[in-house]
């Protein structure tokens, strides 16, 4: 993070003949498209850009640090921070990685109840990636739409936890509440009556020229390009590469459920472009859907948590768990030293990854497709910084 | 491939450089000698065999027991989905450790994390500076001895428990 002012100096280039002047502008930390508070210092000539600079830490919380002074248990409401838009992911790999490190089985009634919580987040996250993408190049109508919808896949969270945006829903060894009675019934009906309306939003906006002009064909990342700076989740499959934790590295009951994995194919431009990137996040909100019904469908009866003592004093270790969160293969780091207060933890974002590649893809880009660019690699900022 | 495999050609490629024992897990780990990790990870990378086509992640962690700042990379193969985990420690006074930004772009941001976090310095790194903390910042906070400053620019870092008020 760069404390004041504009340190990039200004270089000027003077090419043969014409003489023009690189710009350099500042966008951001404050700026409605920059999904949460981050920086661009972007150097352009005219209306090109020669690159966007990336400056983060405007969020910088010092979240790993806050683990190593609260403990095991008490780090669980602190992880709803790290990714304040689909928390219980994040939840989830804390989880993850402290009963990988002490060997704790979750009851298979918990393992289900994270798996309806994290698929409802994961449609929640993506109703707002898709619709902030609209906002960002002009179409203002299907984010209203999309947070209509995300609404009431909130009033299902608070129902089942009490919180709608940071839940703090799971502990170690399983989930801190049971489903409340009729929750099934209304989640399904939500499942239901939401379905048919990825349709009409690809109605409204995906098929849309203008919609598809201004994202296919824009910041091309090529599988290998993808895969070398570490693009996870939609990212890289947008980049046609199939790969999914839930799939291929399966963790908790996902093996047992039925669901494709939905990769980017070039339908409207060239593989691996913006519009690509968009469109595995609508077809995975089906997936979504796929994964709830079948879940809300087989939940097994038992216990949601096991026992696990309030002093969790973890054998000495490491682990490093990798979970599917909406952004992306998530990677927990936690070393343990013995005691009751992990010895570090670092957090590997999705968005972390997506950001450092910004000033490779900005690259002869237009100013004015840098939003659309940041909206297609889903960016939140706090997941940068945490 | 299996992780003991995987162990056995980085040895023959780097001899003594790499430790003997591989420490078994998930994410099996080879321990390696601090100036070989560049070409350690080089190596991993370019091997048709092994193509560790992506670093997962880069994490530094204070031994302080051991007066040692330990870096974790966690490679994984895309093409042959094989995972291990290269290791390496350097002296806590002054960590030093090659640059593997030419081998993965991501290293760059990631390496500049350590950096800022933790203190350990890349060598031939393009750009190393601070990420996450302020420019003028002093000291790196996730050091096990990091005191955090009385203010900052005038702000307090302290404030009176709120149970008090």
């Amino acid at each position: 993070m760069s404390t004041a002012g504009i340190e990039i100096g200004l270089e000027r280039e003077t090419p043969a003949g014409l003489e023009t002047e690189e710009m350099t502008l500042n966008m951001g930390p404050q700026h409605p498209s920059t999904h949460g508070v981050l920086r661009f210092v972007v150097k352009a000539d005219g209306e090109v850009m020669r690159r966007a600079i990336p400056d983060i830490g405007y969020l910088h919380r010092s979240i790993e640090k806050i683990s190593e002074k609260v403990g095991y248990h008490g780090f669980m409401p602190y992880t709803d921070r790290v990714d304040y838009v689909s928390a219980m992911q994040c939840n989830q790999g804390w989880a993850m990685a402290c009963e990988k490190l002490a060997s704790i089985e979750v009851p298979r009634r918990g393992e289900y109840c994270r798996v309806i919580a994290c698929e409802l987040g994961r449609i929640a996250s993506h109703l707002i990636s898709v619709g902030t993408t609209g906002m960002d190049i002009g179409a203002f109508t299907p984010f209203t739409h999309a947070l209509r919808e995300r609404e009431r896949i909130n009033n299902l969270l608070e129902e089942l936890c009490g919180a709608r945006l940071t839940f703090n829903y799971m502990r170690i060894g399983g989930c801190a509440w049971d489903i409340p009675p009729g929750f099934v019934k209304r989640a399904s009906e939500f499942v239901e009556q939401f379905e048919p309306l990825i349709d009409e939003y690809n109605e409204l906006i995906s098929f849309n020229k203008i919609y598809v002009e201004r994202l296919a064909n824009v910041a091309i990342v090529p599988a290998e390009m993808a895969i070398a700076w570490n693009l996870v989740g939609p990212n890289l499959r947008g980049s046609g590469v199939k790969y999914d934790v839930r799939k291929d590295v399966p963790y908790s009951v996902y093996p047992e459920l039925e669901f494709d994995v939905p990769v980017g194919t070039g339908e409207r431009g060239t593989l691996g472009d913006s519009y690509d990137r968009y469109m595995v996040r609508m077809n995975e909100m089906k997936e979504s859907c796929r994964i709830l019904r079948q879940a809300l469908g087989g939940i097994p009866e038992g216990p949601v948590i096991a026992k696990v003592p309030r002093t969790f004093k973890p054998p000495p270790g490491e682990v490093y768990v990798r979970v599917e969160a909406s952004r992306g293969d998530m990677g927990w780091f936690v070393v343990s030293d013995g005691t009751a207060f992990p010895a570090r933890t670092h957090i590997r974002t999705g968005s972390f990854s997506a950001m450092a590649i910004i000033e490779e893809l900005s690259k002869g880009l237009m100013i004015a497709d840098l939003v659309a660019v940041i909206a297609s690699l889903d960016i939140v900022a706090p997941e940068v910084d945490r | 491939m299996e992780a003991a495999e995987i162990h056995r050609r980085l040895r023959d490629k780097l001899g003594n450089a790499v430790e003997p024992t591989l420490q078994d897990g998930d994410w099996p780990a080879c321990e390696v000698r601090a100036a070989a990790v560049a070409e350690a990870c080089r190596f991993l990378r370019d091997d048709p065999d092994l193509r560790f086509d992506c670093l997962s992640n880069l994490s530094a962690v204070d031994r302080k027991a051991a007066d040692q700042i330990e870096v974790h990379y966690h490679l994984f193969s895309y093409a042959h989905r094989h995972q291990v985990v290269v290791k390496a420690s350097s002296p806590r006074l002054d960590p030093v450790l090659p640059t593997v930004s030419n081998v993965w772009p991501i290293a760059n941001w990631l390496e500049r994390e350590a950096f800022d976090l933790m203190g350990v310095t890349f060598v031939n790194h393009p750009d190393l500076r601070r990420i996450l903390m302020p420019e003028d910042w002093v000291g790196h906070p996730l050091r096990k001895d990091f005191v955090e400053p009385e203010e900052y620019h005038g702000i307090s870092t302290r404030r009176e428990s709120l149970l008090k008020i």
